[in-house]
């Protein structure tokens, strides 16, 4: 059911365009408004979140530790599962943002008979690196729009991206990762029964939406060829504040767009703001040298707590029955 | 073993397929055997804690205030703006599902709410219906849903099937930490007096006696005295255990089941030799007479009052620093919240063996030092005398407690101890030691008997383990440091895997240790012989862990 409801949401946000481009003549609103309110509410909302969980303190230093701690000298710590200072924690850090640390060490539990086994898997780990490593590049591709003269690494991330040289244009192996990533994370929320009991409808959203992004750009670069000097007008128009939608863009390109506009206006109220607090995460941020460096805690609590003179008052003729020294005689 | 327990065979048939229905829609059934008794009316009433009453969760009225609703959901708008680790996790959740075979609850029960993704979702409902825009708007289609009696008795079955382990958060890509949300969600339901006993007597003991079992002064100082004069009958050697003296170089402070059940006691008694051997100078507290503290289990605030009196008595007693015996939740608490709550500990000085010289750099702000780092420091400098073979009886395998694991990261030290004082020491697989090591079902306050099917469940992830390694080498005992696995682990065994027993490292330590002028040792501290039974199973007595085989 809940599938339902997400791709449900995705072909109305895809009949909104195209009601909106073919029927009405709202080029301007989908070329030009939406794409500024989506990008304003997604730096807005980043910024909004983001500010409200930096505003909650961290009060207790609690890191997660996968190894072995910083002791004795004789005792080899594991610096980055473990990290006991901030160069520990930047490593720690780096290869959970860069390399998903934590999701590697993923294994997976079979009961056969009264036996446990857990076996390697890699799967989501693989999937999970390929559909965030791809978009990020195609991230970075795009800035041949957004740049004129074109940014120096753009060619040089679309001639390491395309070296397969398959076809013309060259297939980028990026789109067929997302592609492929995005379908792989969406076939196991449904295949495997208890994902599918945890999934909501915005877990299959999210999928659903940025696959209609890269399938409408893939489309868009192999089939439905576009006026591409027309977009990159359109483009350099939008990040000048000079917004022009030049008549040779088409349906196509107006579909990608609005799709990443709702993404972008989508995102800072969505799940996907995973992005930004894993930087946040204090499990992981925080160095585990607790014994060695008092981390304080802004509201410590004023608590009653009992006493020794109370309790010396409490036992006092039990304790010195047995013979135990007293404060008080 | 309780007589309503299923067998192994059949307990260990578990279903893994999640009902039809939403797991919105599905409400916890108080089956006997899967819960704890709510809290007594005089031990809340004792700690000043909210709503004293007599209630049973399986009833249908469970007593609350008025306006119980409200309470909560203002506890918890608090303590979104306290906690980022409360906010942020409510927030970031994928629900990608790699915790969800990682629960000791999940994988011996096979209910999909102990899942740590759905125990958590259990709680986020709630917050996004009253927290965020699109769960106020769109309700169930955005996750959310209405903090309803049913939803409140699911959050106390399921938070209460939650030993605070952390396992979860090691395989999260977030570091989403479940202890944390459960211990927000036993912090909300103790506005309204929802808690479990189990829990909560302890905690009330100890804020009275100064330990969990409610042990008074006098008694603690029987405890004592009679393992001295035990350890006099078993060595010939009489021991000094002093208590309350006043300036004394450290003080020692160990969790209370150690002087007071089995087979702690043994524990005890090694940590006596011990410090005797090394002439010590060192002394016990009858006040600070609990390392372990239910405060954990129950509010950030009771942890504080629960603490409060170690450093108070190492400041009365005045000593240089603090030492700290074997325990799991003891030392989470003392490593990442003690200074914090009760610090800082500027009245004692930085920990130094006063045998070795060796300097504790580690705890030189918090200035308590954990046994296992202070033998092997002992060890490590050739300062102990240990014959090895006096544990020749045993075939060891050793369990990481969560806490000390996955809080602290003391994996190589216990093991160093045991390589020194153990000639047949096994590792469990892989995925089941160290930071991957798997509860013994019973944490975080849930080791009561009418508990015991959940427990037993819960704890099937270990007893397999344990179990692998006994028809591999013929393991007969497990060892650990954490006084809720010895007190839970031998019933565990027992049901899953009998004929292992359970020890402390510092127990196996007092077996080895050559004490000056001690009599011909030919038993053990139990009593039993050491020489190896030839019931002892295969020769291979690789030390190793068993780096090829993933699988238990």
């Amino acid at each position: 059911m809940n599938v339902f409801y997400s791709l449900i949401a995705v072909l109305i946000l895809l009949l909104l365009v195209c009601l909106g481009v073919g029927v009405g003549d709202m080029r301007f609103f989908f070329g030009a408004v939406a794409p500024y309110a989506a990008f304003a509410i997604f730096i807005g909302g980043i910024i909004y979140r983001v500010v409200k969980w930096a505003g909650s303190p961290a009060p207790f230093r609690i890191p997660t530790t996968c190894g072995q701690q910083k002791s004795l000298p004789w005792i080899k710590s594991n610096a980055f599962d473990n990290p006991h200072n901030t160069f520990g924690v930047l490593m720690r850090m780096a290869l959970e943002v860069l390399l998903f640390r934590s999701l590697f060490r993923n294994t997976k539990t079979d009961l056969k008979g009264q036996r446990i086994i857990y076996g390697g898997d890699k799967y989501l780990w693989a999937s999970g690196l390929a559909f965030h490593w791809s978009f990020l590049v195609i991230i970075l591709r795009h800035f041949r729009f957004f740049t004129e003269p074109v940014a120096p690494f753009v060619p040089l991330l679309q001639k390491l991206d395309g070296f397969l040289d398959l076809g013309v244009p060259a297939l980028y192996l990026t789109d067929v990762g997302i592609l492929a990533a995005v379908t792989y994370l969406f076939a196991r929320r449904i295949v495997i029964t208890q994902l599918r009991y945890i999934s909501l409808p915005a877990d299959y959203f999210s999928l659903l939406l940025i696959f209609a992004i890269a399938a409408s750009g893939v489309l868009m670069r192999h089939f439905f060829r576009v006026d591409l000097l027309g977009v990159k007008e359109l483009t350099i128009g939008l990040i000048n504040f000079n917004p022009k939608i030049p008549d040779g863009v088409g349906l196509p390109f107006f579909i990608h767009l609005f799709f990443v506009s709702a993404l972008l206006a989508y995102f800072p109220f969505s799940k996907m703001m995973h992005m930004a607090g894993i930087f946040l995460s204090p499990t992981r941020n925080l160095a585990n040298n607790n014994r060695m460096k008092r981390h304080v805690n802004p509201w410590n609590p004023q608590v009653k707590v009992h006493t020794y003179e109370e309790w010396e008052d409490e036992f006092r003729e039990l304790m010195r029955a047995a013979g135990l020294p007293l404060e008080k005689e | 073993m309780s007589d309503n327990i299923p067998k192994p065979d059949k307990l260990a048939d578990i279903n893994y397929s999640p009902p039809r229905k939403d797991w919105m829609d599905t409400a916890p059934s108080f089956r006997k055997g899967t819960w704890c008794y709510g809290a007594a009316q005089k031990n809340l009433k004792y700690l000043d804690l909210p709503n004293p009453r007599e209630w049973h969760p399986n009833e249908e009225d469970w007593k609350l205030p008025e306006n119980w609703q409200r309470i909560i959901l203002e506890g918890m708008r608090e303590r979104l703006k306290k906690f980022r680790s409360f906010q942020l996790f409510m927030d970031i959740c994928v629900r990608c599902g790699a915790c969800a075979d990682k629960c000791h609850y999940f994988i011996g029960s096979g209910d999909p709410k102990n899942m740590p993704v759905l125990r958590a979702e259990l709680l986020r409902s709630v917050y996004r219906r009253d927290f965020t825009l699109a769960g106020r708007i769109m309700g169930k289609i955005a996750g959310a849903r209405e903090l309803t009696l049913n939803v409140l008795k699911e959050w106390f079955y399921y938070f209460y099937q939650c030993t605070e382990c952390r396992r979860c958060s090691v395989f999260c890509p977030y570091g989403i930490d479940t202890a944390e949300i459960t211990m927000m969600a036993r912090e909300l339901m103790n506005l309204i007096g929802v808690n479990i006993n189990w829990i909560i007597e302890p905690a009330a003991n100890c804020y009275r006696t100064g330990n969990h079992l409610g042990i008074l002064p006098h008694g603690f100082k029987d405890s004592i005295d009679f393992a001295v004069d035990d350890l006099h009958d078993i060595t010939g050697v009489k021991v000094e255990a002093p208590i309350n003296r006043k300036g004394a170089e450290i003080l020692f402070v160990t969790p209370s089941a150690d002087y007071f059940a089995q087979p702690h006691y043994f524990t005890l008694l090694g940590y006596l030799m011990l410090f005797h051997e090394i002439g010590l100078d060192y002394t016990w507290s009858a006040f600070a007479s609990e390392g372990g503290n239910f405060g954990l289990f129950t509010s950030h605030e009771m942890i504080k009052r629960l603490n409060a009196k170690i450093y108070a008595e190492a400041k009365r007693l005045k000593v240089r620093w603090i030492l700290g015996g074997e325990c799991g939740h003891m030392w989470r608490v003392i490593h990442q919240y003690m200074d914090t709550l009760n610090g800082p500990a500027d009245f004692l000085e930085e920990p130094r063996s006063p045998v070795t010289g060796t300097k504790f750099d580690n705890a030189k702000s918090t200035k308590m030092t954990h046994i296992a780092e202070f033998t092997s420091d002992l060890i490590r400098n050739g300062k102990l005398k240990l014959d090895k073979s006096r544990n020749d009886h045993w075939r060891l395998t050793y369990h990481d407690s969560c806490n000390t694991a996955r809080a602290m990261g003391i994996l190589e030290e216990p093991r160093y101890i045991i390589r020194n004082v153990a000639n047949h020491f096994f590792e469990m697989p892989e995925n089941t030691i160290r930071e991957q090591t798997f509860c013994c079902g019973s944490g975080a306050g849930l080791g009561t008997d009418e508990n015991l099917e959940m427990r037993l469940r819960g704890g099937l992830p270990r007893a397999n383990a344990v179990k692998y390694v006994r028809e591999k080498h013929g393991v007969n005992v497990l060892g650990c440091m954490c006084a809720i696995d010895r007190a839970t682990l031998p019933t565990l065994l027992e049901y899953w895997v009998p004929g292992v027993e359970v020890c402390g490292i510092h127990e196996l330590v007092g077996n080895a240790l050559i004490m000056k002028g001690e009599n011909k040792r030919e038993t053990d501290l139990r009593g039993q012989p050491c020489i190896a039974s030839s019931t002892c199973a295969p020769e291979s007595d690789a030390v190793k862990p068993n780096k090829d085989s993933a699988h238990v």
